[in-house]
């Protein structure tokens, strides 16, 4: 039986392998529908609408269990961080709505004039998502004032330069992971923007990510502190510029998912780098994993089920996009 | 006092909008899911063309339902922490391990085999689809189970130990899960789910028959709603009565609100009927009162004389809003009886072999469409209002359950909801209803037929 401390360790690996699912699974919808709006052509609208219709559902799961994972294991934390993020996450709800609806509602559209409307609305939906949840991250990081456990602040806080930037990352990731995801899984004309797309937009996000990290140092000592450890900086820079090595190297394959793998590995090197700055705090400045942690009795009760359930879960998620993968060759009637 | 009154409300109505929503959308979802279940099960048994022509034509309705469904209730694992976080906190080693089997054990399942079951009829092969459809009814079924445990443990707290910061802590999670009151609410709501979707495609059924020619299409859904509405409807009227009871024992101030009963009868005199009345908080009696005598005990006790605990025996701050709770619970009760009317009616002209062919009966079907769900949102205003002004029921105040989020933003974040749930609702019955108002027809087509030749290796 692992102890007690062990098993704070193991639930906030739960919890962040529920959110990087997310992320690295809805960021990919997500940025295929921001480049929705841009596409005039019909039938390239179709098959990007297409690629995501079957999946996008399952990879939305992901942000119940993140949502509903944040609160079993970790409640303090749920109940401080959300009321200081209460707008962003009230647009990014109201967006997803839109953009469900937006996606399953487009194909009983009658003319194409209201189809390219619905994509566009679509389109502003998704970049509303991603940049609400950039500014999530980012107010999480600079921290969020706190008193008895409960959140203590006006509700602004997230309105600022640092989490705003947060947002914008965040959103030109999503358009670079949504191009590679096009490029494998799309012919033509399509294919080849995409990959001219993604190749200019990996440089920018790789850029963008690494001012990110300068900018985390300078907000607070412990922070910078843990950013200037050789064993957690030469690694990150190493595997960067490997994953940005093979991206490039993957246009070149005949293996049209390699840039897009390599691209799911920049995110998950920047969410470990995160997890990594801000450990053993779940919720800066001051509550850590132990103190925001549910009793012993609740956490290992879940982790019993995540265990069991997840490589199940995984699996048959694996067979639903098998199913629909390949190379999409659109119809428009 | 005034600031704070004004958010609590305002979070409170954001919750009941947010839910009130979502909850017809989960309920279709899993009444819709079962029966396409059922469907396709007759399809593969008999392999008469009718019933997978029944199933494509739902699955374009369901296929919209499922995707609202889904995303409205993501505000919802959410509205926890940004309205509730004093319940979150206190609560939430409790219901956040309820809340996170649901999406475990069941969003998944119905989330991962939904593009097999919606769009892959062309991909897999029968068996397989088959099995895709069992698994996203299956698992629509376990996230009421999972849903409803939590739930039901506000209602009637077990299993928990309260930890040295005033926490409620999980002691055994056999009695959280299987608290007293999960069974009743459990059973009610899934036949609420069945009986709702049942009036709907008995509706739509009537509706074709009375639009276009009688096809066989148009008598399957009539006659299988029918079959529902006239076996589950009374089995429902038996659940609810034994949920009566139950609530009589572990929530008496709801009942007392339900029957509008202010102060108990004399001794032997019985609890009348109310039939009409207008309950008044301030005065603490009803107005305009119209009673049957006695009636009432019957239902309540199951006797002629029994009394119940009326209002006036409890403190004034632990009574529920009684208006809402005393009419909601009379427009469930009337909406049940027209649909055991509905079912009643059907069965009679099934037997004269006159079901198809009688129109008013037709009509009275597409009037009724809509009569199960606003049963199931009437009963669920009686449940969630009358366990005011509780959030776990007797240990946690609701006005001690709030965030700390300023009224502004309360407010202006719950008009924003309530204008934006206005605007998809009437988008998303449109829709609904063009899909409708066009009679399953032959071969009717799935929803993206194309998609078998569009995606996936050729």
């Amino acid at each position: 039986m692992p102890s007690d401390d062990w098993i704070v360790l193991l639930s906030a690996a739960a919890l962040a392998f529920s959110v990087l699912s997310y992320v690295l699974l809805d960021g990919t919808d997500l940025g295929v529908g921001m480049l929705l709006g841009g596409t005039r052509d019909a039938t390239q609208r179709r098959a990007m609408a297409l690629s995501i219709l079957p999946v996008w559902d399952a990879n939305e799961t992901w942000l119940v269990l993140g949502g509903g994972g944040l609160l079993a294991l970790f409640p303090m934390a749920y109940a401080i961080l959300l009321p200081a993020v209460y707008l962003p996450f009230i647009l990014m709800f109201l967006a997803l709505i839109v953009r469900a609806m937006a996606l399953t509602f487009r194909d009983h559209a009658g003319s194409d004039r209201l189809k390219r409307a619905i994509d566009a609305l679509h389109s502003f939906a998704s970049l509303l998502v991603g940049g609400c949840q950039g500014v999530v991250l980012g107010a999480l990081v600079q921290g969020v004032d706190q008193q008895d456990g409960q959140y203590n602040g006006m509700g602004w806080e997230w309105l600022n330069a640092f989490a705003l930037y947060c947002g914008l990352v965040l959103v030109v990731g999503y358009f670079w992971l949504g191009n590679c995801w096009l490029y494998w899984r799309t012919e033509g004309e399509l294919h080849c923007r995409s990959r001219r797309q993604a190749r200019v937009l990996a440089l920018f996000t790789l850029t963008l990510l690494a001012l990110l990290v300068a900018w985390t140092a300078r907000l607070d000592p412990r922070y910078a502190e843990r950013l200037t450890q050789p064993w957690l900086i030469s690694p990150a820079v190493i595997l960067a510029s490997a994953l940005l090595a093979g991206h490039y190297a993957g246009f070149r394959s005949r293996r049209h998912y390699l840039p897009l793998f390599c691209a799911l590995g920049v995110f998950v090197l920047g969410f470990a780098l995160m997890a990594a700055t801000l450990f053993p705090l779940l919720v800066p400045p001051h509550l850590t994993l132990q103190a925001a942690a549910s009793g012993p009795v609740s956490q290992r009760f879940m982790l019993v089920g995540f265990a069991i359930l997840m490589p199940i879960t995984l699996f048959y998620n694996t067979y639903g996009f098998r199913v629909f993968s390949g190379k999409m060759r659109p119809i428009v009637r | 006092m005034e600031a704070l009154d004004s958010a609590l409300m305002a979070a409170r109505a954001q919750f009941a909008i947010t839910i009130g929503f979502h909850i017809v959308l989960a309920a279709f979802t899993i009444g819709m899911a079962n029966f396409l279940m059922v469907l396709e099960a007759m399809w593969l048994w008999r392999r008469q063309q009718v019933y997978l022509e029944v199933y494509r034509y739902w699955l374009k309705v369901f296929a919209l339902n499922v995707a609202m469904g889904a995303a409205t209730g993501l505000i919802l694992e959410y509205q926890f922490g940004l309205n509730w976080s004093r319940l979150s906190t206190q609560a939430g080693e409790i219901l956040g391990p309820l809340m996170f089997y649901e999406v475990m054990a069941a969003f998944f399942l119905e989330a991962g085999f939904l593009g097999i079951m919606v769009f892959g009829l062309r991909k897999v092969g029968p068996r397989l689809h088959f099995f895709a459809t069992c698994a996203v009814a299956f698992g629509s079924l376990v996230s009421a189970f999972w849903i409803l445990a939590a739930n039901s443990w506000m209602h009637t707290p077990a299993g928990y130990g309260i930890g040295a910061d005033g926490r409620f802590i999980a002691q055994d999670w056999w009695r959280i899960i299987f608290n007293p009151s999960f069974p009743y609410r459990f059973t009610h709501m899934i036949l609420a789910t069945f009986l709702g979707t049942a009036t709907l495609v008995a509706g739509a059924g009537a509706w074709q028959l009375l639009r276009s020619a009688d096809t066989p299409r148009a008598r399957l859904q009539l006659s299988m709603a029918l079959w529902v509405i006239a076996t589950v409807t009374p089995l429902q009227f038996v659940v609810g009565d034994l949920h009566g009871k139950h609530t009589l024992e572990v929530q008496p101030q709801k009942i007392a609100a339900i029957e509008g009963s202010w102060t108990r009868p004399p001794e032997g005199a019985g609890e009348p009927l109310r039939l009409f009345a207008l309950p008044d908080m301030n005065e603490r009696r009803n107005h305009f009162e119209v009673a049957i005598p006695r009636i009432g005990s019957l239902y309540l006790r199951h006797d002629l004389g029994g009394t119940i605990a009326a209002l006036d025996e409890f403190p004034v701050q632990d009574i529920p809003p009684v208006p809402v709770v005393f009419w909601a619970f009379r427009i469930m009760v009337g909406l049940g009886l027209l649909m055991l009317g509905v079912g009643a009616i059907g069965l009679v002209l099934r037997r004269k072999r006159r079901l198809y062919g009688t129109r008013w009966m037709h009509r009275l079907c597409v009037l009724t469409a809509p009569a199960g769900f606003l049963a199931m949102l009437s009963g669920w205003v009686v449940t969630e209002v009358g366990r005011q002004p509780f959030t776990v029921y007797g240990l946690l105040r609701t006005a001690d359950s709030l965030s700390s989020v300023s009224k502004e933003q309360v407010l202006g974040a719950t008009l924003s909801i309530l204008a934006f749930y206005l605007v998809i609702f009437v988008i998303g019955l449109w829709v609904l209803l063009r899909l409708l108002r066009e009679p399953a027809h032959e071969n009717e087509p799935e929803p993206q037929p194309t998609i078998a030749d569009e995606t996936g290796r050729p």
